[in-house]
């Protein structure tokens, strides 16, 4: 009965169109917004990957990883002095004016490496000696900053070591083209010395940005967080500290989640609604026949269970096309890494759940009706 | 002509009801159908239920099948009482003792002939491989032969109520319940079907039980059950039923 149950719905091609491109169309918009999402909350903690430090030491008032409020100079000895700290070492980071060969003005995320140790290094070097960073004007610039629509523009082709570009009316020099992730801010990385960068920088009284430090061998990094903050008065804070300090921040001053959030409870919404009127008509086109198996010995368990399938193939399918489309998606973009996207195993499995939710609760507004279907039905004209 | 209801011997009885009431709907639009109706069917006969529009024959029909129960009175079909069984066991009992024929089919328009036919041996647990074996005989039995794959709507309306006793008799049930199998076909279709019908009454211990109106069909018969307002008012088999039908057809 199960394979007649089928061909029932596939027998009834607009119907079974309709279920399966709705269903397609609800899971597309909740995985797909959820991966942007999820893209876009990872770009916001990027930063603290690119860097790779274990402790993060900020001025007290800053709450998360892409703000910055600068510190006195003598910041990074009051840190290095704390009992546990193996090492610290200043980071300059702000978003400054370049200019390209073309003469366009293109921001950049600038990060300026203690010269000594360059600790805080790109992730990744694809051309270039990153120890030329010591050398007068030397940049590091990462494949995004090296495209002809970035610092690039004018050249007719990326930027290559050896070309130069401005930063500040200052002269700016590739030593070497690194891979980074994408800053939540969207500017392209450019790295230089800690000295070069506060040249490249205006002139302002505070300059130190950050300090990056290491807990001493076998020392719990979050112990070491304490004493900084509690002998410095400074913030610091673990990776995971960080991260998570940076979500609650995305979470609580900005759009962004509400935003999503609500694009996905309305995929869901539009699945329901779509589907649950589908399979409800479908239903009712069918009572006269689902009352005829009725009178012919289908019992209502059957019947639900008929339904249940029916609704249930539909959900797969059209959650199948759905997922399929979104990574399509993710496919298409990942050469442009724009929007961010991040597919999560967890919520495809949390989407598939939602849209097989919707089945049932579509199925089971039509198990109501043929539940309380009366057999006899058939035997009125 | 015979009024009273008939008193067979009780073990070739293969229906009977006794003082059945039922009634549809509430207050001022309450309308008793059936108003303590009897009603007996006897083992391998065609069995007719005539009468005007509305005075409860599908009712009566309904409640013998077991796919509406009465308000009051007893129902025992092929020797087993229906009255107070759960709804679950009259479905079972439904299942694999009675065939249905519909007046309008009641086919599964987007499945095939022999997928339509294997219906009742599917619900009965039958394998599909075997199902659909036994409804192509069938099927082949009704003249539809080599059209198994085919869909209802390519049929006409004659073709489609083959299909229909097809499927009511597929799973070798011991009673057919028809609902005016020939009101919605032609003369000359309407006979064919009838002969199809009181061909399968004549199978052994199988009984009949046709509800109609239609007077064509009536030679058929070999037993008519007359009903007016709610009640059987007249049962006719012998020299009364030649009677009865001289009579209706003359009118």
């Amino acid at each position: 009965m199960f394979l007649l149950a089928l061909k029932m719905l596939l027998g009834d091609r607009a119907k079974y169109l309709m279920l399966v491109g709705g269903l397609a169309f609800s899971s597309l918009l909740m995985t797909q917004q959820y991966s942007v999402f999820q893209g876009l909350l990872a770009w916001t903690t990027s930063h603290m990957r690119n860097m790779r430090a274990s402790i993060w030491v900020v001025e007290a008032r800053v709450d998360q990883v892409n703000e910055t409020k600068a510190m006195r100079d003598t910041d990074l000895n009051r840190v290095r002095s704390v009992d546990g700290v193996d090492f610290a070492v200043p980071l300059f980071q702000g978003v400054l004016k370049a200019r390209a060969p073309d003469g366009s003005d293109k921001m950049i995320q600038m990060i300026g490496l203690h010269s000594g140790t360059l600790f805080g290094r790109p992730p990744r070097m694809i051309e270039g000696d990153i120890t030329q960073l010591r050398l007068p004007n030397a940049v590091v610039i990462d494949t995004l900053a090296a495209e002809m629509t970035r610092l690039g523009a004018g050249m007719g082709r990326p930027l290559r070591i050896g070309d130069t570009f401005e930063i500040n009316d200052r002269e700016a020099r590739v030593v070497g083209i690194c891979q980074t992730e994408r800053h939540f801010f969207g500017y392209p990385y450019v790295f230089s010395s800690y000295d070069q960068a506060l040249q490249y920088a205006p002139r302002q009284r505070k300059m130190l940005s950050m300090i990056l430090a290491e807990p001493k061998p076998g020392l719990d990094e979050a112990e070491v967080v304490r004493r900084i903050t509690a002998e410095t008065g400074l913030r610091a804070f673990t990776v995971p500290q960080m991260e998570k300090a940076t979500l609650r921040w995305v979470w609580t001053n900005t759009g962004i989640p509400i935003s999503f959030l609500t694009t996905i409870i309305l995929g869901f919404v539009v699945g329901v609604a779509i589907c649950g009127q589908t399979f409800y008509s479908f239903v009712l086109e069918n009572l006269r026949n689902l009352g005829a198996l009725k009178a012919m010995g289908a019992s209502n368990g059957l019947l639900a269970a008929m339904l249940l399938l029916q609704s249930m193939t539909v959900g797969v399918i059209g959650f199948g096309i759905g997922i399929g489309l979104t990574a399509l998606f993710g496919l298409t973009i990942a050469k442009s890494g724009q929007p961010p996207f991040k597919i999560d195993a967890g919520f495809i499995v949390q989407a598939m759940g939602a849209v097989l939710l919707i089945c049932a609760l579509a199925a089971l507004f039509g198990i109501r009706r043929v539940a309380k279907l009366e057999p006899a039905i058939v035997f009125r004209g | 002509m015979n009024t009273a209801p008939p008193s067979p011997s009780t073990d070739r009885l293969a229906v009977s009801a006794r003082g059945i009431v039922k009634a549809f709907g509430v207050g001022d639009a309450r309308t008793q159908a059936l108003k303590g109706t009897d009603f007996t069917a006897l083992e391998g006969e065609l069995h007719l239920i005539v009468g005007p529009s509305g005075c409860g024959k599908t009712t009566l029909l309904s409640v013998l099948a077991g796919t509406l129960e009465s308000d009051q009175g007893e129902v025992s079909v092929l020797g087993t009482r229906l009255t107070g069984l759960a709804a679950s066991q009259v479905t079972r009992f439904r299942c694999r003792h009675i065939g249905f024929i519909f007046q309008q089919f009641n086919l599964i328009p987007t499945l095939s002939l022999v997928e339509n036919v294997s219906v009742p041996l599917l619900l009965n647990g039958t394998g599909r491989h075997e199902a659909e074996a036994k409804a192509a005989e069938r099927l082949k039995q009704v003249g539809l032969a080599g059209r198994e794959r085919q869909r209802p709507t390519q049929l006409s309306g004659g073709q489609q109520q083959r299909v229909a006793i097809a499927r009511a008799l597929v799973h070798e049930p011991r009673l057919v319940i028809c609902d005016e199998p020939t009101s919605a076909l032609d003369s000359v279709t309407g006979h064919q079907i009838m002969d199809l019908l009181s061909g399968a009454a004549r199978a052994p211990g199988r009984s009949v039980l046709i509800v109609t109106h239609d007077p064509r069909v009536y030679g058929y018969a070999d037993r008519i059950s007359e009903m007016e307002d709610g009640r059987v008012t007249g049962v006719h088999s012998g020299d009364s039923l030649a009677a009865f039908i001289h009579a209706e057809t003359r009118s």
